[in-house]
């Protein structure tokens, strides 16, 4: 049984349909990528799968445990933490206060401390600025330090909404290989991404979204190469 | 070198329209029979037209001076010539204009004040024209002067003025005591300061506000440096000084100001509230009243010897101010709690208007047929007893005769707490108590939560934050310490009625905390200090009373937005303005969210 499985999911925002029986799995030790068009329901899948949307129809199970059963405050705690999108920092706390709010659903202090040296080992930036308040970082700084703080739930999957949003280049580059160093220190990934190329690169299986329905799903490699990707994700003729 | 003209004249205009301003609302000749330095043309209604003229001189050469002495000077010396020329061509156009007939205090009085009471009106205008532009000028050298002697002059000056306007409060207050009236004696004649009264406090003032200003950094690097033991004995020597001083404080200074103290402390207590709501979850609560008048009406309810009030039934023998209390408490509590449920999907504005709207229902509930017999409608509840002390004269028995003497502080002979001076022990116990837990709370795993919630719902909910449990325990606590203001409130007035919970009291409530700072708890007793305390204070205005409280509240918000004591997270906003580390090339700017 795959970690996290998401079986025939409907979701609406009031009268709109926007997921139309999505099911996905993520196994242990992956990182996959939903990727697709503005509007085609990324967002809305990682929403549900954290509870912040219900949906009517389908089940998200978490290592053999059904979720919807849960408020989404309580999900964190079951080992799914996001990193939402546009990066959502506390603008006006400190880089430290936002990691410690990360473990907030923690309670042994002894590790989150050692957690929190680990995340710094990762990102040395933040270090540097971590008495600095989080509004005044750099767009690339707020996205390692709300990666870090999603890692300090210590999730089993973490959840990453468009990590590449308003990044320039070189940035998004950095970040991709983050996300690489945290999955082979053994945290399960799902990426929700535009930027298709670099998410493809990165990792193992992809599932291809439109309009609210799965139409594609392969591993990475395969979906480079597939025509129909290729054309409407690459930007290759 | 440019002049900036612009904002010359433009300072200028503003100074002639201020003055004006205050003519023709009739502030001058008010202010004119009260003298700031006795014996002096050194009135309040002067004092006004000096203000003005040295307020905007100084900002002319703030604003223009770029570090150029002459620069600064020659600013404000024509716009302090702009300011004058409109106040002469005010004198000259009140006759012919017949402006009296639409200002009614464009009055001959008026010309006489400012023609400095001249026979001759053209040496009259003169010296007035050089009054203006002299104290513009005045403003402009004391802004470029260096930092130590401009702080001495500013605090030297704003001193008089001030203790000059207090006369009559502050002779009342010496007076109580022999060796102070000395001091009153010498420092006040008939009509405000005498001359070596005003001299005195000028020096004074000044030499403090220098010592402050150098002396702060060695004597704060001395505390520290000191060994724990010491700084721990230090810290202790000041907590036990502040509590003898808050004890004897209303003895010292008489029932009036104890009176005030006691009003102080009751928006004290409920800006503790509202500040749990506002400044740590950031739920922007408008009917915070409601919760007072419920505190309020509880104790009412529970205490009156009037017919509403529960004598004569099965309760009657146990029901008194003490047990009142906690069950008044937590009425508001539960109301508080209650009132979170509907709103607890709603956000900033939205949320705004549905406390603004409980508020009113409470009001208007309280107000109706339908609850008359059981609330009193419009009459209230009346017959509230003072809160008894059982035993207090046996208890001061067993004391030795100095502890009897502060016991009687506390309560009457009669064993009743009835006099405002009573009342304010029960405040300052109450605020005391209230802050530890709000500091408590604040510190604790909840405040993180507040914090969070306060800044961005969404991400607080990712984290793992129980939202609609937080935002309850934030409306119950705000609404818990609200209760206990009214509560007391009650008791002390001995009577309620819906007319004392207007909207006012709410908008006050979010104003203290607002001007104290945000999220900060010694900021909400010095905002309620400020704002209650204020209006006392310029009682000397009369009728202008509350124009110059609203000008104030706006100074001192374009001043200081932060607010006069500011949490760490507003002082660290504000300051990161000035000291953002500069980013490397390459990377996207900062704040870009």
């Amino acid at each position: 049984m795959a970690l996290l499985e998401v079986e025939n999911v409907h979701s609406y925002y009031g009268n709109i349909h926007a997921l139309k029986g999505i099911s996905l799995t993520v196994e242990k030790g992956e990182i996959v990528t939903l990727i697709g068009a503005n509007g085609a329901g990324k967002s809305t899948t990682l929403k549900t799968i954290s509870g912040i949307v219900r949906p009517r129809v389908g089940t998200v199970t978490l290592d053999g445990e059904d979720l919807s059963q849960f408020p989404a405050h309580e999900i964190v705690g079951k080992g799914l933490s996001q990193v939402p999108e546009g990066r959502g920092v506390f603008a006006r706390l400190t880089v430290m206060e936002n990691l410690e709010l990360g473990a907030y659903i923690r309670d042994d202090g002894k590790q989150i401390a050692e957690d929190i040296e680990r995340v710094f080992g990762i990102f040395p930036r933040l270090k540097e600025r971590q008495k600095q308040t989080a509004g005044t970082l750099s767009g690339g700084e707020q996205q390692m330090l709300a990666m870090g703080r999603a890692m300090l739930a210590r999730p089993k999957v973490l959840l990453l909404d468009e990590p590449s949003m308003g990044l320039a280049p070189i940035l998004v580059e950095g970040i991709f290989e983050t996300v690489q160093t945290i999955n082979k220190e053994g945290t399960t990934v799902l990426l929700v991404e535009q930027n298709a190329l670099m998410a493809l690169q990165i990792a193992h299986r992809g599932y291809v979204i439109q309009t609210g329905e799965i139409v594609l799903h392969d591993d990475a490699k395969a979906l480079q190469k597939n025509e129909t990707v290729q054309k409407a994700y690459l930007g290759m003729e | 070198m440019t002049i900036n003209w612009k904002q010359i004249g433009q300072y200028g205009f503003i100074m002639g329209i201020a003055i004006w301003y205050v003519c023709l609302v009739g502030m001058v000749e008010t202010f004119d029979s009260r003298g700031i330095i006795d014996g002096t043309l050194f009135t309040l209604g002067r004092a006004l037209l000096v203000v003005i003229s040295l307020g905007l001189g100084y900002v002319t050469a703030m604003k223009v001076s770029d570090g150029n002495f002459g620069m600064g000077v020659m600013g404000s010396l024509i716009s302090g010539v702009i300011g004058a020329v409109m106040t002469v061509v005010l004198v000259l156009a009140i006759e012919p204009l017949n402006m009296r007939a639409m200002f009614v205090n464009a009055s001959t009085s008026l010309i006489e004040i400012l023609t400095f009471e001249m026979e001759s009106q053209a040496t009259g205008l003169t010296i007035l024209a050089a009054f203006i532009v002299g104290f513009s000028v005045l403003g402009g050298i004391i802004y470029l002067l260096p930092s130590l002697p401009r702080r001495a002059i500013i605090s030297g000056f704003s001193a008089v003025l001030v203790m000059g306007m207090l006369g009559e409060l502050l002779t009342v207050v010496l007076g109580r005591f022999d060796l102070t009236e000395i001091l009153s004696d010498f420092l006040y004649g008939r009509n405000g300061l005498s001359i070596p009264g005003a001299i005195s406090i000028f020096i004074f003032f000044a030499v403090v506000s220098v010592l402050w200003a150098t002396q702060k950094d060695s004597l704060q690097s001395g505390v520290e440096n000191l060994p724990p033991t010491q700084r721990r004995t230090l810290s202790w020597a000041l907590i036990v000084l502040s509590i003898i001083v808050l004890i004897l404080l209303p003895q010292a200074v008489g029932p009036y100001i104890s009176q005030i103290l006691v009003l102080v402390g009751l928006y004290a207590l409920m800006g503790l509230g509202l500040n749990i709501e506002i400044g740590l979850a950031g739920l922007l609560d408008l009917g915070f009243v409601g919760f007072f008048a419920i505190g309020a009406y509880t104790v009412a309810l529970m205490t009156s010897t009037g017919e509403l009030g529960v004598s004569g039934t099965a309760i009657a023998d146990y029901s008194n101010f003490w047990v009142a209390i906690p069950i008044a408490v937590a009425v508001s509590a539960f109301a508080g709690i209650f009132l979170g449920i509907p709103v607890l999907r709603m956000r900033g504005d939205y949320l705004a208007i549905v406390t603004l709207g409980f508020a009113e229902i409470i009001r208007i509930l309280v107000l109706s047929d339908f609850l008359r017999p059981l609330l009193g409608g419009a009459q209230g509840v009346l017959n509230i007893p003072k809160p008894a002390v059982a035993y207090a004269q046996q208890i001061a028995n067993q004391l030795p005769w100095y502890f009897q003497t502060v016991f009687f502080f506390f309560v009457s002979t009669d064993g009743r707490i009835k006099d405002p001076a009573h009342f304010y022990y029960i405040i300052v116990i109450g605020c005391a108590l209230i802050s530890f837990v709000a500091w408590r709370l604040q510190n604790a795993r909840i405040g993180r939560n507040w914090m969070a919630l306060r800044e961005d719902e969404d991400v607080a909910e990712a984290m793992g934050i129980n939202l609609i449990a937080s935002k309850l325990l934030a409306f119950g606590i705000g609404a818990a310490f609200a209760g206990l203001s009214g509560a007391i409130f009650a008791a002390q007035v001995g009577s309620v009625f819906p007319h004392s919970f207007g909207l006012i009291v709410s908008i006050n409530v979010v104003s203290l905390v607002i001007i104290g700072g945000s999220g900060s708890i010694p900021g909400v007793i010095v905002g309620s200090l400020v704002l209650v305390g204020l209006p006392e204070l310029l009682r000397e205005f009369a009728e202008y009373r509350l124009l110059i409280y609203g000008a104030l509240l706006v100074v001192m918000m374009l001043v200081r937005p932060e607010g006069l004591w500011p949490s760490e997270t507003t002082r660290r906003e504000m300051q990161s303005d000035e000291d953002i580390e500069p980013v490397p090339v390459g990377q996207t700017a900062p704040r870009s969210v």
